[in-house]
Formats: structure tokens, C-alpha cells, sequence
């Protein structure tokens, strides 16, 4: 077989793989009522405000309760968490000023 | 029919190292014949070779082909003169190495699109015909000499040519590949070909097939030729 | 059109046959080039995909939370400060919350401990997170101890466990009773983590939350749009590793097309003299070069965000557990929704396929207008 014919044989392949996996994505997408469900129950009974990412640290585990204090803890030399401090940057809000300059 | 009316070939114009390769040549080759350019080295045998095969422009003169001017046609025009009219073997055969004999033989032909089965069998012929069939899948650089010359020339013929043009075919082979050489000379012009030699070898220019020999010298012509 | 087909083909067989003249540096290319494909479109994928679904998910929190701070801290709030909350206009279903933290010092977890509006269990019973569970290797019926504020150990019978399909939002959680609660962390009545509240007209929120400062100075709201936001920018390319990821991969495609880029070899520079010699045009080795290029990116990133979303969405991330499960024990299975954007993708391409082929056609410009009689006279 002509080498051109191997590579668009290939490239057929893994086209028709990438088609599998936009399906499946649709697919579970479709489904997505039922899997958000049981979350967005409990969302709403337990009045949830943040993912479980990172149980390290409140201002990790909670970062929409934190405020500019939080990550200090006791004292401002208290260490950083690593890596979910880099992950998670402060919530925008926080970086808001809080009253106009002029 | 190729008519050469005074052509100049300078490189590195207007430089202090300008070279004058070839000055004021006028020529006319037949078709169907061999033609031999015999001179020593620096003759501007080469350069001619090149200059008639379309691979490069001269500073100065016309080249008409079949009675059409050619020398002031664009490149892609001028490029698809050299495919179809002009089969080139070089002195170092040039053949692509890590590629098989019978790609390099197909090489010419790919730019054309053509029938892709057709090519193959072609090629196949073609190294049939000088003998070389079994090497077909051999990677070029494995041929031996004289297999890398058939192969040379097989590929000149993939487009089937009206000319075939041989720089020095002879310089890197014995006396008994020499000899092989003239008669597949012999077989060309009996398939109808033209066939122009640049060569410094006796054994090409006084063989018995060959029917003109030019000399040259200083990028001149001397006398008029047998 | 057919020939013109046909002629691409050719080219193409003359690539590959031309590709695999170095067969093992071209595939260890291919691989390493994949798996940079792989590491980058893992992190957009995942990241993309997390931040739409914690939109969806966090859609039903409270209208505002209102939280106490003393001394810069977050402190207990006073259930009278709910009766305050109250006359405020527009503001309804207001109601105390109890939560808090709790370390285990068997497998070193933070729990968070929740108290449910409505507990359905017996007393001394909880439910726990499908990652609590994990950790402690707890099933339903099993016993497990929670230290009290006094040091002493209080025995709660596992209730049930929470659906692994709502990991996302309550893997660490332990859900218990309000007297158990109270009792386990010394709290008395009257006093809550934090107040919650809904406001009728969501866009009454923001007016709702000055109003309430106005009236309880020392408190602190925080609305549903703010906790939103917060999830916005998470795993943004401006944070931390995923910069430092972003970094890496540009350079390592930087210095592939950099290799390409620095000009040809003698021998290839040889090579397009042949070609030309024999009759290819200067546009015909350009598409050599195109093919040459393309070949290698594309089938890199086709593979790559083939295997990048088996990786994300198909396996729960499992590369990228070491990096973000840092110290926390327990850790969530991703079972996240495939949200892909097609903006994404084609982010990735012109990262990954253009730079690569432009790279590897440009140098060839030079060498492929070169008259062919060049090689004649070599």
C-alpha cells in the first residue's frame, strides 16, 4: 500500500476515535441533569458555596468565605499552602477597592 | 532541434570574481543524434549542458527549442519544458539516498499527478530494461556503481524524453561499465532520442556510436565539429 | 482537480519515505511532541471543564451569606443578628447555618462538619463524603470517633454515605445533628457559623447587602455572585503552576520550531538541488516542506487531545492528582462533565500545528529557489 494511503488510514483513525469521544461527550452531557443532581441537591439543602478541591486550609477549602485575613492565619509569616495557593488565586471581589479613590 | 545563437554565460556578474563560462556560442544539434562536448575541464562543457537542459538562463543569446524561443520564458513554464523534453544524468548521479531505486526512479514524475499504478509499472519497466528489476526496493545508496548508474538513467527516462542529457557519465566508472554505458547510448538513439554528452573521456568521444563531437575550450567552440 | 490531488500524494510518499529515513528520531519526536499536546490540553480541558460545572453546581447557593468578623477573624454570630436580617425589605428565608473543621489526626483529613436544615438520622449518627469514607475505609453501620472540644471521644454510627456523583461539592463532608454538633465543639444556642438568606429580587442584592452592613456594621456579606466569581478565575492561566506549565510546553514548541527554523544541513540543502534538478518546482518543494511539518504536528495533536480527553474526563485526571492533592489526604475523584469549547481546540492547533509547519517551511525558501544547475556544477 502507498505510503500516503498508511497516513490518511492513520489520520482516518484517529479522526473516527476523536468522533467517538465528541459522542461520548454529548453523551454525557445529555446526562448532565442527573449527574449534577445529587450535587445541586445538596447545594441547595446544605447551602453549599464551594467545591471540595483542597481540604488543606479554610481559604482553600472555602475560598468564597475567605477574606483578605484568612490565608495569614496567625501571623503574616504563616506559610503559604502549596500548590493550592497557586492554584486558587484570591476571589476577584477581594481585589476590588473598596471605596472609589477620586 | 536545439539552436544556440550566441550565448554568454557569466556568473557572479559585475563582481571582481565574474567568471565567463561560456562566451558567445553558437550551435545548432540535431535531432535524434548524439552529440558529444568534449573539452578538458573549465571548458564550459558543463555550464552549455545546463544552459541547453533549461536549468539556468544565459547572460546573454537565445536558446530556441524545436523552433520556439525558450530562453525568455518564466520559470514555471520553463520548468515544465525541462520535465517533459529533458532527461538529466549527472556526473554524481544524484540519486536521493535513504530512498528506494524505484522511488528515485519515480521522482521526476511525482510533481505530474499522474496515474500513480501506471508510474509504478513504468518504473518497473525501466529498471527491467538496464537489468537492475530485482534491486527495484534497494535503498540507493546500497547500488553499487554501476546499479546507481542505471538507475541515474532509468530515472532520466521515467517522463520519457526527447533529450537526454549526460554530464560526464563515464567519470566515476571502469572501462567495462564504460563500455555498457555507450551501448545503452546506442539503444536510446535507436528509441529515437536526441542525446547530448559533456565528456573528456576517449572512450565516449571516439566510440562509434556517436555521431557529432563539438570541442570546446575557454568557453569557446573550436572549429566546426565532425 | 485530480491531478493536482495526485501530485499532493506523491509528495506526501516522498515525505514519509523521507520521514522514515530517521525512523527513531522521528517517532521519539512525534511521542515527546504528544505527550507536550497531551500536558497542555489536559490542563485546558480540566480547568475549562471545572470551572463550567462549578457555575452549574454553585447556581443554587444562597442568595448571601452573612458572616461576623471580630478582630479581622470570622467569628460566631449571634442568632438575634438573624432577627435584624429580617426586616430588612426583600429578604426572605433567613436562617442560621452550623459548620467548622475538624482534623483527624488518624489519616491527617480535614472533615468539614455540617449541620442540615432537616437531619433525618437518630442522634449520634452521621453522613459522610464518599472521600471520608475513603479515607477512614467507613461503610454504612461502621462506628467512627470524633475528639470534642473537652478531648474526649464521641462515638457516631455511619448513617449513609453521600453519592459519589456529588464528590465535587461533598467529599470531605460529615453531616450530623444540630445537638451533636453544639455539643461535640462546646457551642451553646443562640449563636451560628454564619446566617444565610435568600433575596426576592436578585437584583435587589446588592442594595439588601448594604443595607445589612448598615444595620450590623461588624458583619461581613458575601453574595451568590461573589462566590461565582471566585470560581471563575480558578486554575486560571494567570495562577501559579499553570502558568509555570503554559511556560514550559510554549517553550518546549519554541525550541522544536527552533531546531526546524535554523536553517538546512549541507545535505538537505543537496537534496532540494536534486529535486529541482530533476524537475520539481519551487513550490513543489515547498509543499514538500509542508508535508514534512505537518505530518509530525498534526498526527501529535490529534493523538494529544485524543489522549488528553481519555486523561480528563475518561480517567478521573489521575496525572494530575500529585500536583493538586498536595496536603490535603483527602482528595476528590473528578468525575467531571466533558465540556470542551471549540475555541480551546483551536487554540491548541494554531499552538501546536502552525508554528511547527511555518518553522519547518520558511528555512526551505532560500534553498528551494535555488536554479538547479547549481547542482550540476557541484
Amino acid at each position: 500500500m502507498r505510503k500516503s494511503t498508511l497516513f490518511f488510514a492513520f489520520l482516518g483513525f484517529l479522526a473516527i476515535a476523536l468522533v467517538f469521544a465528541a459522542t461520548d461527550a454529548a453523551y454525557r452531557r445529555g446526562r448532565s441533569a442527573e449527574h449534577l443532581r445529587s450535587s445541586s441537591v445538596l447545594v441547595r439543602d446544605l447551602a453549599l458555596t464551594d467545591l471540595c478541591l483542597f481540604s488543606e486550609a479554610r481559604y482553600t477549602r472555602h475560598p468564597s468565605q475567605a477574606d483578605l485575613h484568612t490565608p495569614f492565619q496567625d501571623h503574616p509569616f504563616a506559610l503559604e499552602h502549596f500548590p493550592s495557593g497557586s492554584l486558587l488565586t484570591p476571589p476577584a471581589v477581594l481585589k476590588e477597592r473598596y471605596a472609589p479613590v477620586d | 532541434m536545439i539552436e544556440l545563437e550566441g550565448i554568454r554565460k557569466v556568473f557572479n556578474e559585475g563582481k571582481s570574481y565574474a567568471l565567463t563560462a561560456v562566451d558567445g556560442v553558437s550551435l545548432t544539434l540535431e535531432a535524434r543524434k548524439v552529440t558529444v562536448l568534449r573539452g578538458p575541464s573549465g571548458s564550459g562543457k558543463t555550464t552549455l549542458l545546463s544552459l541547453i537542459g533549461c536549468m539556468a538562463r544565459p547572460t546573454a543569446g537565445r536558446i530556441h527549442l524545436e523552433g520556439r524561443e525558450i530562453t525568455s520564458l518564466p520559470e514555471r513554464f520553463l520548468t515544465g519544458i525541462r520535465r517533459s523534453t529533458f532527461g538529466f544524468i549527472f556526473q554524481q548521479f544524484n540519486l536521493v539516498k535513504g530512498v528506494s531505486a524505484l522511488e528515485n526512479v519515480m521522482l521526476p514524475a511525482y510533481p505530474l499527478g499522474g496515474d500513480h499504478g501506471r508510474l509504478v509499472m513504468r518504473a518497473h519497466k525501466l529498471l527491467d530494461l538496464f537489468g537492475i528489476g530485482p534491486r527495484a526496493h534497494s535503498r540507493a545508496e546500497w547500488l553499487s556503481g554501476g546499479e546507481a548508474q542505471r538507475t541515474a538513467i532509468a530515472r532520466a527516462l521515467i517522463n520519457d524524453p526527447a533529450v537526454i542529457i549526460a554530464d560526464e557519465p563515464t567519470a566515476h566508472l571502469d572501462s567495462k561499465l564504460s563500455g555498457e554505458f555507450m551501448e545503452m547510448i546506442l539503444r536510446l538513439r535507436d528509441q529515437q532520442k536526441t542525446v547530448i554528452i559533456a565528456s573528456h573521456d576517449p572512450l565516449v568521444y571516439e566510440s562509434g556510436m556517436v555521431d557529432r563531437v563539438v570541442s570546446m575550450r575557454d568557453g569557446r567552440i573550436e572549429g566546426a565539429g565532425t | 482537480m485530480r491531478p493536482w490531488i495526485e501530485k499532493q500524494r506523491n509528495i506526501l510518499d516522498f515525505t514519509l519515505s523521507s520521514l522514515a529515513r530517521r525512523k527513531g528520531k522521528n517517532i521519539a519526536l512525534i511521542c515527546v511532541y504528544t505527550v507536550l499536546v497531551v500536558l497542555l490540553a489536559s490542563v485546558m480541558f480540566f480547568t475549562h471543564a471545572l470551572r463550567k460545572e462549578a457555575v452549574l453546581v454553585l447556581r443554587d447557593s444562597p442568595a448571601m451569606i452573612v458572616q461576623r468578623m471580630v478582630a479581622g477573624r470570622h467569628d460566631l454570630i449571634p442568632a438575634g443578628y438573624a432577627d435584624s436580617i429580617r426586616t430588612v425589605k426583600g429578604v426572605s428565608a433567613v436562617r442560621g447555618r452550623l459548620w467548622g473543621y475538624y482534623f483527624d489526626p488518624v489519616v491527617g483529613a480535614n472533615y468539614t462538619l455540617m449541620v442540615p436544615e432537616v437531619f433525618e438520622h437518630p442522634a449520634g449518627s452521621v453522613v459522610i463524603g464518599a472521600g471520608v469514607s475513603r479515607s477512614r475505609s467507613a461503610m454504612t453501620g461502621d462506628i467512627l470517633p470524633l475528639r470534642g472540644y473537652d478531648g474526649q471521644l464521641s462515638y457516631f454510627t455511619v448513617a449513609g454515605i453521600l453519592a459519589s456523583d456529588s464528590e465535587l461539592v461533598s467529599s470531605d463532608l460529615m453531616l450530623l445533628s444540630e445537638q451533636d454538633f453544639r455539643k461535640l465543639f462546646n457551642l451553646p444556642g443562640g449563636v451560628y457559623t454564619d446566617i444565610v438568606l435568600d433575596v426576592r429580587n436578585s437584583r435587589e442584592i446588592a442594595t439588601v447587602a448594604g443595607k445589612i452592613v448598615r444595620l450590623l456594621p461588624d458583619t461581613r456579606p458575601i453574595s451568590r455572585n461573589e462566590v461565582l466569581r471566585t470560581y471563575d478565575s480558578i486554575f486560571d492561566w494567570r495562577s501559579g503552576i499553570v502558568v509555570v506549565i503554559l511556560f514550559a510546553v510554549a517553550l518546549a514548541f519554541v525550541i522544536f520550531a527552533w531546531d526546524k527554523a535554523s536553517g538546512l544541513s549541507a545535505e538537505e540543502k543537496k537534496e532540494i538541488g536534486v529535486l529541482k534538478a530533476i524537475g520539481w518546482e519551487t513550490s513543489d518543494v515547498l509543499w514538500l516542506k509542508f508535508w514534512e511539518g505537518t505530518v509530525i504536528s498534526l498526527t501529535s495533536f490529534l493523538a494529544g487531545i485524543l489522549l488528553a480527553y481519555v486523561h480528563v474526563f475518561l480517567t478521573p485526571a489521575a496525572l494530575f492528582e500529585p500536583v493538586l492533592k498536595g496536603w490535603s489526604v483527602l482528595y476528590p475523584e473528578f468525575r467531571l462533565l466533558p465540556e470542551v469549547s471549540a475555541y480551546q481546540v483551536a487554540t491548541l492547533f494554531f499552538l501546536t500545528v502552525v508554528p511547527y509547519t511555518v518553522a519547518t517551511i520558511i528555512p526551505s525558501w532560500r534553498a528551494a529557489t535555488i536554479d538547479p544547475d547549481a547542482v550540476m556544477r557541484a
